[in-house]
């Protein structure tokens, strides 16, 4: 591509997800890094996109509830010999 | 092709994961404990035709979705809506970029984590029209790449970077709507009126 070189403002925006997203190349990653680090602005808000994921997903963090291992493990215990344990399969499925 | 015997070792460890995706796709603790219980079952069923070395984690995920859509699905009560607002990017930092800077010595990251409750983030999660919520959730909390993403949602992957893309925009628009119905920060159309439209 013949507009490579020089990486402004909106270029470095039109890339920003597939930045953090790990999915640039080598080369395309390096030169979003060589603009950040010259562009105050452009940095603060990759940072931004960046905190703002890891609170997105601290918060979503789940309980898995008490039981569903067991009972799990258990149905793919008679699953594996063949016959259905009593009252443990998902309701309206038989 | 994988050994059966060796299943629950090998597929239980992402349980909780899964369980976590469950219930932002079902929005409903028994429906998601139901879900993964039913992707457990027809994961172990055609283990068999898992290509062991392969992303087991992936290939649980891909049931699992597959799964969703084809019971859950089927009897939701209401429409899907399927489009989604135009949000421009940047959408929240250019509205609480600045809340750092407010608050010496802290992070963006310290000063969100105190900005959102949990409900109104996964609230906010829940109410992505299903095809971005999805892919979201893939890319955002479980890390999968583009190219996993469109393997589980048997989608192109420029579908899958224009979902993520357009999913995540909404979504920090309805965070910002949750803190401004808090009183945290002006609504949007009082930002809008106080400042002038920024060329781009």
């Amino acid at each position: 591509m013949a507009d490579d070189d020089e990486i402004d403002c909106n270029r470095a925006l039109v890339e920003l997800y597939e930045f953090l997203d790990g999915e640039l190349t080598f080369e395309r990653r390096h030169r979003i890094e060589a603009h950040l680090n010259g562009c105050q602005h452009c940095f603060s808000s990759f940072d931004f996109e960046q905190e703002l994921r890891i609170v997105i997903r601290s918060k979503l963090k789940t309980q898995v509830p008490q039981g569903l291992l067991h009972r799990i493990t258990t149905l793919i215990e008679f699953e594996g010999r063949g016959f259905e344990p009593p009252g443990l399969g998902s309701p309206g499925r038989g | 092709m994988a050994d059966r015997s060796k299943f629950a070792e090998e597929a239980m460890p992402f349980m909780g994961s899964l369980y976590a995706a469950a219930l932002r796709m079902t929005r409903n603790p028994a429906e998601a404990e139901d879900l993964v219980q039913e992707t457990y079952l027809r994961a172990y069923r055609g283990f068999e035709g898992f290509q062991e070395g392969t992303n087991l984690k992936a290939w649980l995920y891909r049931i699992l979705t597959n799964t969703y859509i084809n019971i859950y699905r089927a009897k939701k009560r209401r429409p899907e809506q399927t489009e989604l607002e135009d949000v421009e990017d940047l959408y929240l930092y250019r509205r609480l970029g600045g809340l750092e800077a407010a608050a010496a010595g802290r992070s963006a990251e310290d000063e969100l984590l105190d900005f959102f409750t949990e409900a109104e983030v996964a609230t906010a999660v829940e109410e992505l029209p299903e095809q971005f919520r999805m892919a979201v959730l893939l890319a955002d909390v479980e890390g999968f790449s583009y190219k996993e993403i469109a393997e589980i949602l048997d989608i192109p992957i420029g579908t899958v970077m224009s979902r993520l893309h357009r999913g995540r925009k909404s979504l920090q628009k309805k965070l910002y709507d949750f803190a401004s119905a808090r009183g945290l920060v002006p609504t949007d159309s009082e930002v809008r009126d106080a400042e002038p439209v920024r060329p781009r």
